[in-house]
């Protein structure tokens, strides 16, 4: 604020006024409901994940193996020229411990986030899951990790039907 | 480049309401606030404005679908050639880009530039605004949460340098040690780096006291062309250089440590202004501060020192009002308040007041004549930023 | 690593979503005058510009020509003209309505502006523009400082 302006605007709420029902609000809640496509590339990288599969997309251009797949590079700026398959094995690029729910509420076990760099993949092409099978505390830049499915019968071609990855020991693959 | 800047254009006027959780005001009242504001500081009228340009986050905070169009009247906007831009977190300083080149090109000579945010319509928590935007297939079926993806981006960089928490800690100390001399400080606060470390950990490594508040309100500057300028004030600040880049949503596909679509923004701003040595050249920056971390994140992409040299400046006094690269003498988003396109346009405004010579307690120690204010958002891919010179 | 690619291309995948929040909203500096207005003393109040004259109902806390802060309140009275109206057979999901409903914009002498509102007491047929009608409000004890306090409009003699 300029020093020459003396006084501001606004009107202050006390949040206990606001919890007491003291401030007149109008209250709403939207109804609209979404169906997201997944597209032609997800899609079939959702069927994959139903067989226990990581699908990518290669562009013979870069060179690069990307996933999450898509139907175009959007550095080259041309459609990918291939489908393959990474591993479901990776190193942790970077990692979170979260102790809060989506509402800003506390949960009571935290969650252990992370970008994974999956084996086969392009160098820095991560994705975002969990981590499981480990105290939050152990958890280590660069640890190598190992995703855990949900038994076949249980999956729903999503993402979660990797429950979590789970750390590897020393030279297994 | 040198199609572009025609005109030079001047910042002549700027205002702002309180910061606050929670304003009785509606968004457009904000916006006529602190827009007649502006206009009483610059010497105009309504009548005076030629276009305006509105600044304003996802619609899902205020609750209004074609919130540009609900708050135009309060923007002053009625029966004006109109237009509201959106870059996420960016949008605050991205909003007098816009203004600039309706002025520059010749278009207009006067330009109302607004920004607003009324989050606290959203309930019980605006955090529940956040998560459409995450990927519906890959992120949210995970139950992620904008506070994870800073987390992981906080994490990466501390791991690449070596950076301590400690270390980030001073950044929240500084900014709401500033904050207290701002009048429309939300968060102004005397902290010790101690309470920063021992504050509720919410998502590793970041902590309560890491994080911005969620705020409601509005700022706005008058921007006019140098003839309008030179006739209204002896002292304008320019616009000399802007610049706005974005990288793509994929951010799991890139390496976090390091934002290098602020860079882009940056050079580009820096090679408009002329400017060849930041650190040496750039008298005082407002950098876009959301969580502690991003301070110095963003000082290393807008090149004001080298990758990982931030914590130590910053350590040393170097960012303090009275150090020689002064960084968010306002207090920034962490003491003076987040509400999210406003707080970025308050940047633009403590850099025309500082440079001004107007900022009071605030001003900084140097002689201010160059100054840059940054944003930064979206999926951690947008960066804007903007020189002024007194 | 196998190089078969088995899923058909074609099958496309939705995901579903749905909005999260909710919201409260403030009814803001002239907001909470007006609402209380209705809600206390059944008045509809305009806000008046001293600079160019011009009455705002809905009131607001400033003229959008002038720019001006707007501080003069005057009572508009209850009584109004339908400036233009529909006849809604659905309901707000698309529903079809038992009873078709009316929905008018009524303007106030003088003033700028208007209240969009339902009309009752009357048949849809015999509605027209131009025709006086007067806000019938809702017992005191049933008022809880919306627009619904206002529980329609009917038709008057003039």
């Amino acid at each position: 604020m300029s020093e020459k302006i003396k006084e501001y605007p606004g009107h202050r709420i006390k949040t206990a006024d606001l919890r007491a029902g003291l401030v007149p609000l109008i209250r709403y809640k939207p109804e609209a409901k979404f169906a997201f496509s997944a597209g032609a590339a997800m899609s079939r990288f959702l069927e994959e994940l139903k067989n226990g599969r990581i699908l990518a997309s290669v562009c013979k251009k870069c060179g690069r193996i990307m996933v999450p797949p898509r139907t175009f590079c959007e550095i080259c700026f041309k459609p990918v020229d291939d489908y393959t398959y990474v591993k479901d094995t990776g190193k942790i690029n970077t990692y979170s411990v979260s102790f809060i729910a989506a509402d800003a509420s506390r949960v009571k076990e935290p969650t252990i986030v992370a970008v994974i760099e999956l084996d086969g993949a392009s160098p820095g092409m991560g994705i975002l899951h969990k981590i499981g099978e480990i105290d939050w505390k152990e958890v280590k830049f660069g640890m190598r990790v190992k995703a855990v499915w949900k038994p076949p019968e249980q999956r729903e071609g999503a993402i979660t039907d990797i429950k979590y990855f789970k750390p590897l020991k020393e030279g297994e693959e | 480049m040198e199609m572009f800047g025609k005109r030079r254009v001047a910042v002549i006027g700027a205002g702002m309401t309180l910061f606050r959780r929670n304003l009785k005001e509606t968004g457009k009242e904000l916006c006529w606030e602190a827009a007649k504001m502006a206009l009483d500081q610059a010497g105009l009228e309504l009548k005076d404005i030629e276009a305006v340009v509105m600044g304003t986050a996802p619609d899902a905070f205020d609750g209004v679908h074609m919130k540009g169009e609900y708050l135009a009247d309060g923007a002053g906007a009625r029966k004006k050639p109109y237009m509201r831009v959106f870059v996420g977190g960016g949008t605050g300083v991205f909003t007098p880009i816009a203004g600039w080149w309706h002025v520059a090109s010749g278009m207009f000579d006067t330009c109302l530039v607004v920004a607003e945010e009324k989050m606290s319509s959203c309930f019980p928590h605006p955090a529940y605004a956040f998560h459409t935007i995450f990927d519906p297939i890959m992120a949210r079926p995970l139950g992620v949460t904008l506070i994870w993806i800073f987390a992981l981006e906080m994490h990466r960089y501390m791991h690449v340098h070596g950076i301590k928490k400690e270390q980030i800690a001073r950044v929240a100390v500084k900014n709401k040690q500033n904050a207290l001399d701002h009048p429309c400080a939300q968060l102004p606060q005397k902290i010790t780096v101690e309470d920063v470390l021992n504050s509720e950990v919410l998502c590793w490594p970041v902590q309560r006291l890491d994080i911005s508040p969620t705020s409601d309100g509005a700022a706005v500057a008058v921007l006019a062309a140098e003839h309008v300028a030179k006739q209204l004030t002896d002292n304008p600040v320019w616009i000399d250089g802007v610049g706005w880049c974005i990288d793509s949503t994929y951010w799991t596909n890139r390496d976090l440590y390091y934002p290098k679509y602020v860079e882009c923004a940056a050079r580009m701003a820096y090679k408009m202004a002329g400017i060849k040595n930041p650190p040496k050249e750039i008298d005082v920056a407002e950098v876009y501060d959301p969580f502690d971390y991003k301070e110095l994140h963003h000082m290393e992409g807008l090149m004001l020192c080298r990758k990982g040299e931030a914590p130590r400046l910053t350590e040393e006094g170097v960012t303090q009002r009275d150090g020689d690269l002064p960084i968010n003498p306002s207090g920034g988003l962490l003491g003076v308040g987040n509400p999210i396109a406003a707080a970025g346009m308050m940047k633009v405004c403590e850099i025309f007041w500082q440079l001004r010579g107007e900022a009071g307690k605030r001003q900084v120690k140097k002689d201010a004549r160059t100054g840059l204010a940054q944003a930064w958002g979206d999926l951690m891919q947008y960066g804007s930023v903007i020189i002024m010179r007194s | 690593m196998s190089r078969e690619i088995s899923t058909c291309p074609l099958r496309l995948r939705h995901y579903p979503g749905h909005l999260e929040p909710e919201y409260a909203y403030t009814l803001g500096i002239a907001g909470e005058r007006f609402f209380r207005e209705i809600k206390e003393n059944a008045r509809i109040m305009g806000a008046k510009c001293k600079k160019c004259g011009k009455i705002y109902v809905p009131p607001k806390l400033y003229c959008e020509e002038c720019f001006e802060k707007l501080e003069e309140w005057v009572d508009v009275g209850t009584k109004g003209t339908v400036y233009t109206f529909t006849i809604s057979f659905l309901d707000e999901h698309g529903e079809k309505l038992e009873k078709p409903e009316i929905y008018a914009l009524i303007k106030f002498k003088g003033t700028y502006g208007g209240i969009v509102h339902r009309l009752g007491e009357v048949k849809p047929e015999n509605v027209r523009i131009g025709m006086k009608v007067q806000a019938v409000f809702k017992p005191l004890t049933e008022r809880k400082g919306t627009i619904n306090d206002i529980a329609y409009f009917k038709p008057i003699m003039e």
